[in-house]
């Protein structure tokens, strides 16, 4: 190690060799609060993992909603604890199975949704009553949604005993990912009505979880992360409000999603900083009175940016690490990577691996006897105070180029992400950045995939083809045409879009017509050139 | 008797392929190659193969890269690769990067991609793979 290099955390902040009660401020206990009370440095909730565990939610889904059904049922008897459901992406994008340019992509990195009766089977045999279901579907959460209500209330159950989470934050997809259809401004609209919707008649359900994570992964840092989801939370949140909602209304479920990746105590303090800094924000910019409008609750996702081809089973103890970063620091539901995530989808023994993982940190290691046990660490402390200055500041430089809707149409937050992806790239390169087994302590045999990987089914595609074409022959087209052209008409008004996308799953229409009636009145976005 | 040539700089598409959006890689890449001092002409998200082909004639590049990280890259560099031939532009050198499973590299090599980048390899031997393909490219007469 070079001692006169500065020692940073990985987004930048300079860290001291030692830390002593010289480095917390005098008023710590008011900036910490109690766990359950504002601020919520220390947890949202008063018992925390004493009361129960947090959620442990793996991501899946491939191939018909028939395969990923008998997935689901195996996570369940696994003893996992919710779903998390990973949709293809022409499902994503708004396309059908049918569609030419889906042709390679139907099943490929999740479940191929052309229809309500592809959501009925995918729930078949399991009581939606009684499971917490996560979608991960941003541009078409809204037709998601609507099909995942129908497909509840074909088993009985009632809107308002549905829990669960839409992901529904299509801002961060201009940034990473990019499953985005419409330009920013009608997406935010169409994010907008989903929760407008929810907040009457969904009361378990979280409508939207604003996500730092993808911009993470995609490159940016830890404070960055923080500040691009709640520079995305405002321009939702001044959205609602201007709509004439009142904000103690939508805003208790209102959920989050950061990331956590290697740099163990910067990923604990960031999600401190983080529901100290929601809290803030909920009270003197948006005026809360509802204590649940003020509690952040979260999502935390380890990290695939940070896992290796090389070595592959390093993943597993890198994966640990984060999972353990997202404990400390109070997270609501869980995801830990499969350790061959580089090579493919992650296989099913990965996948229990992965869960297994959850299970170990939760049930063995005794970190959940008490609630935030590294409440006034020196540094710890320390660290979560210059990261939500950081973040704040960030937020702030945001804030003075128009917002989120207007920073991201310019490119400019997909600059500084791509700038710092550049960065690691070339530091992990020259070796400034070390990475067991890639350029420090590596094998000298060739990268080596580990054990079975997941092995996509060749026929999944055509066999999605086909339940949609059987589909279509047996549904009313007059009606569900009908129904398609009033959401279209509906969509050019300021009228909420849901009430018209539900009557036309309930008609039968199909993802793709829904999502082309939408097309139809705002139109598809082209990303700038990112240098 | 052949004219003396100017030394010209490298120039590389970059496309992604399907409707993948993963693009943290290929803006990686891109960056590298651009301070490695190549031309780096990219074309952005979910284009065909159509667009790729028509855009790497246009721009008269001399390496095609391409990024798919949602498993599409056999069938996808398949069609391209075939149809690059078809059009008469076989001498077009076609490098694939992204999350490919060892023995599909091995595939995409036998249907003649002339070079594999999955997940995890170096960044400097990319670069200088890419830019001595393009030195062997550019000196077909086109």
């Amino acid at each position: 190690m070079n001692a006169s290099r500065a020692v940073t955390t990985e987004s930048g902040i300079p860290v001291r060799e030692l830390y002593t009660s010289n480095d917390i401020p005098a008023d710590l206990d008011s900036r910490l609060g109690l766990p359950g009370q504002p601020p919520f440095t220390r947890g949202p909730y008063e018992s925390m993992y004493r009361e129960r565990l947090w959620t442990m939610r793996q991501y899946s889904g491939f191939g018909s909603a028939e395969d990923t059904n008998r997935r689901y049922r195996y996570l369940l008897d696994q003893g996992q604890t919710a779903l998390s459901v990973a949709f293809d992406l022409p499902t994503q994008l708004g396309l059908d199975s049918t569609h030419e340019l889906a042709e390679d992509e139907v099943g490929r990195v999740g479940v191929a949704i052309d229809t309500v009766q592809d959501m009925c089977d995918l729930f078949d045999g399991l009581p939606l009553d009684q499971l917490s279901v996560n979608f991960t579907i941003n541009a078409t959460a809204p037709i998601i949604l609507a099909f995942y209500l129908v497909a509840a209330e074909r088993q009985g159950v009632a809107m308002s005993d549905l829990a669960g989470t839409l992901q529904n934050d299509i801002l961060k997809e201009f940034l990473a990912r990019k499953t985005f259809i419409y330009p920013p401004e009608p997406s935010v609209r169409l994010a907008c009505d989903v929760v407008e919707f929810c907040s009457t008649l969904l009361p378990r359900f979280n409508p939207i979880s604003i996500t730092g994570y993808h911009a993470r992964e995609a490159g940016c840092s830890a404070t960055q992360e923080l500040a691009f989801a709640f520079a995305d939370a405002i321009a939702y949140c001044d959205h609602l409000v201007e709509r004439g909602i009142p904000f103690d209304s939508f805003a208790p479920r209102l959920s989050f999603h950061f990331a956590s990746q290697m740099d163990f105590f910067e990923e604990v303090a960031k999600v401190r900083a983080a529901r100290r800094m929601w809290c803030e924000l909920a009270t003197t910019r948006y005026g809360a009175s509802d204590p649940n409008s003020t509690r952040l609750r979260f999502f935390s996702g380890c990290s695939g940016a940070t896992l290796t081809a090389q070595q592959p089973l390093n993943n597993v103890v890198r994966s640990t690490l984060q999972c353990l970063a997202a404990v400390l620091g109070g997270a609501q539901s869980i995801h830990v990577m499969g350790y061959d995530e580089a090579y493919e989808i992650p296989s099913e023994e990965s996948v229990r691996l992965a869960l297994r993982t959850q299970q170990i940190i939760g049930l063995e290691s005794g970190v959940t006897h008490t609630v935030d046990p590294l409440a006034g660490s020196y540094y710890v402390e320390s660290l979560t105070d210059a990261i939500a200055l950081r973040a704040t500041e960030i937020l702030d430089e945001i804030a003075a180029q128009g917002g989120a809707v207007n920073a991201t149409t310019a490119g400019l937050l997909q600059r500084w992400i791509a700038e710092n992806a550049y960065t690691e790239a070339r530091e992990i390169a020259d070796g400034t950045r070390p990475k067991v087994g890639v350029n420090v302590f590596v094998d000298d045999e060739e990268m080596q995939a580990p054990g079975a990987l997941f092995i996509p089914d060749a026929t999944a595609a055509a066999r999605q083809r086909e339940r949609l074409q059987s589909f279509l022959a047996q549904r009313s087209s007059v009606s569900a045409a009908e129904a398609v052209a009033r959401v279209g008409s509906v969509a050019g008004t300021t009228e909420n879009v849901m009430p018209s996308i539900l009557d036309a799953a309930r008609a039968g229409a199909t993802l793709g017509e829904i999502a082309d009636a939408l097309r139809g009145q705002f139109g598809e976005y082209r990303e700038p050139v990112p240098w | 008797m052949p004219a003396l040539v100017e030394p010209r700089i490298p120039r590389v598409l970059l496309a992604k392929p399907g409707l993948d959006g993963h693009d943290r890689g290929v803006k990686v890449v891109g960056m590298a190659l651009r301070d490695a001092g190549v031309e780096v002409i990219y074309l952005g998200l979910r284009q065909s193969v159509g667009s790729i082909l028509s855009a790497a004639q246009q721009e008269d590049v001399d390496v095609i890269g391409l990024s798919v990280l949602s498993g599409v890259h056999l069938a996808v560099t398949r069609r391209l690769l075939s149809e690059r031939d078809t059009l008469g532009l076989a001498d077009i050198p076609v490098v694939v990067g992204g999350t490919i499973p060892p023995a599909d590299a091995d595939l995409l090599r036998e249907m003649g991609a002339a070079a594999v980048f999955p997940v995890g390899i170096d960044l400097q031997e990319m670069v200088a793979s890419v830019k001595e393909l393009a030195a062997e490219s550019r000196g077909v007469d086109r």
